[in-house]
């Protein structure tokens, strides 16, 4: 098997046994990427002689024997609006250019405690707006399934990458689906965390009250590890969630038996194409099998999740984006008249065209007059939404859906109309707004050859079950 | 459409948003805004009187800690980042008209 095919816990322990190095394996990264980046474009940045000098740390380490872990010396790869030190971080858009941060982000540390490789930044929609990685200002990335289709986004050039081998496993953030979405279309492995269980310390904020980094990986194990490695108490972070339950490869069993589950009948409706349906109720059947007990069941409220969600990340981003002013870092506009018009221009400038239409949107509805109607309101439809899951956690273990209604769309027919874009959401969405886990595991294809995902949500804090049962399904299906 | 944009609200939301869009840009925020707006209007079918307004899902507390540096001295690195610079400053355009 080449390197950059193997599973991160695999890598690590050829490495830890000395039957390859770090070093090697990141160069074996390093050679796929060169042979394939200029087809997908996954990365923005790779850091070639920045992975080099880590891997020979890394590696003298492992072999003092100071490095013991089940991701030492494994290559990954980081979504670009992750800080990292000393290293371009652009979240694909002009007005970071030319932006290299002076710290590194709390999870990218903890990666690196663990004995990470960085190998450099993936391609993202710009500020992670967006559900194809078409709106980088750095060109978009395309599906190694099938390079006519897009990766998914906005972790794109995460989930990308992964499928490629062009990293061994990769970080991304999401909002609104922006892993669990690009890992169904690039047939991977993606979690979002329950919120509060990744610090967001350095990771460039969209919605600061949705946002999550999580793991894209190349099967639940390693998705468990990553995990495993990533959860920390940071008080860095005010939102940071201390849980002492966080040995999530110790949730890897085989057994799902008397696992109460629920299928929205809600996830099953209109919109839904007919062969993921098909594929994620199959899903469905391979849990029972196992001793699941599933049922169908009305969730409710899943329509008014999307516009809920637009209205808060949206303001939420119009806040947080009043940062890029071209005074402390990234793109100033060259000719200007005074500071108001040096703003203006500079933003106009730097910002594309979907980043400012949300930034647009979030000022009007946080705007005097407009506040209580618009804002206010999403905020208590969100407190209705946390509401209908609470009441569907008390019956059941798990929810099981779809991750997205379509497979990957072609390169190009996505952006011409965002409300059509942003309905492909919707069995996303709910999770970032309620903060629960959630995690996209592969499940067979379409007539197409294109990727399919099934989506598993918990309740807060329950992100075992999701990888009991996960980790369940994902061996059952090897075995046939 | 039910949400008419006037072009009084998109220069209005341009000055809060600190954005100077071109005409085309405009017209095209207006429509986009209005539909959007339309959409957003699905919520009002939902009746919240009594529901508390959540913004965070879990009970946010301010974090303490004691008053102690822990960073270093990280001017350099920070103003190297800046598109412009004199003397270990920020340089901004002037702020004030006077006289």
């Amino acid at each position: 098997m080449d390197i950059f095919d193997m599973t991160a816990t695999q890598l690590s322990a050829a490495i830890r046994a000395g039957e390859t190095t770090a070093v090697e394996a990141t160069e074996a990264v390093l050679a796929q990427i060169e042979k394939e980046d200029k087809k997908y474009n996954c990365y923005v940045t790779v850091d070639r002689d920045g992975a080099r000098a880590q891997a020979q740390a890394v590696q003298a380490k492992i072999e003092a024997g100071e490095l013991v872990g089940e991701l030492a010396g494994v290559p990954v790869a980081v979504k670009d609006n992750i800080c990292t030190e000393g290293l371009l971080t652009t979240c694909s858009s002009r007005i970071l250019h030319n932006f290299v941060p002076a710290y590194t982000a709390e999870a990218v540390k903890n990666l690196q405690k663990a004995g990470a490789v960085i190998l450099g930044k993936t391609n993202m929609d710009e500020f992670a707006m967006g559900s194809t990685t078409e709106t980088s200002a750095y060109g978009p990335t395309k599906n190694p399934v099938n390079p006519e289709h897009v990766p998914g986004g906005s972790s794109g050039g995460s989930a990308a990458a992964v499928a490629a081998g062009e990293c061994i496993y990769a970080i991304g953030s999401d909002t609104g689906g922006s892993i669990r979405q690009p890992a169904s279309y690039c047939g991977v492995v993606g979690l979002k965390p329950t919120y509060g269980t990744i610090s967001r310390y350095g990771l460039i904020a969209y919605g600061s009250s949705l946002d999550q980094i999580g793991p894209l990986t190349k099967d639940v194990k390693d998705c468990a590890a990553v995990l495993t490695a990533l959860a920390s108490h940071d008080t860095k972070d005010s939102t940071s969630v201390f849980r002492d339950d966080t040995d999530f490869t110790a949730a890897l069993t085989e057994d799902v038996k008397g696992m109460r589950i629920g299928i929205p009948n809600d996830y099953l409706g209109e919109g839904l194409d007919d062969e993921v349906r098909t594929a994620v109720l199959r899903a469905a059947d391979v849990l029972k099998s196992r001793g699941a007990v599933v049922e169908r069941f009305d969730l409710s409220l899943v329509e008014y999740a999307i516009p809920a969600y637009y209205t808060i990340a949206a303001a939420e981003a119009s806040s947080n984006l009043e940062r890029f002013d071209g005074i402390k870092y990234g793109y100033r506009t060259e000719a200007y008249a005074g500071l108001h018009n040096m703003y203006k221009k500079s933003r106009s400038e730097g910002f594309g065209e979907e980043v400012k239409r949300r930034i647009m949107l979030g000022s009007f509805v946080l705007s005097s007059g407009y506040y209580d109607a618009y804002y206010l309101k999403a905020l208590k439809v969100k407190a209705l939404i946390k509401k209908a899951f609470d009441v569907a956690f008390s019956k059941y273990d798990l929810i099981l859906g779809p991750v997205a209604p379509t497979t990957a769309p072609k390169l190009g027919e996505s952006l011409a109309d965002p409300i059509q874009m942003y309905l492909g959401d919707i069995y996303t969405i709910a999770v970032n707004l309620a903060g629960l886990p959630g995690i996209s595991v592969p499940c067979g294809q379409d007539s197409r050859g294109l990727p399919i995902g099934l989506q598993l949500i918990a309740d807060c804090f329950q992100e075992k079950k999701l990888f009991r049962a996960a980790y369940t399904y994902e061996q059952r299906e090897k075995k046939f | 459409m039910a949400n008419i944009i006037t072009d009084e609200t998109i220069e209005y939301v341009g000055i809060l948003a600190k954005l100077e869009l071109s005409a085309e840009e405009k017209e095209q925020a207006k429509a986009d805004m209005g539909r959007m707006l339309d959409y957003i209007d699905k919520l009002g079918e939902l009746d919240t009187t009594d529901v508390e307004p959540m913004s965070h899902v879990f009970p946010v507390e301010n974090v303490f800690r004691e008053d102690v540096v822990t960073n270093g001295d990280e001017r350099e690195r920070l103003l190297s980042n800046a598109p412009q610079e004199k003397d270990g400053m920020f340089v901004v355009p002037r702020t004030f008209d006077c006289c």
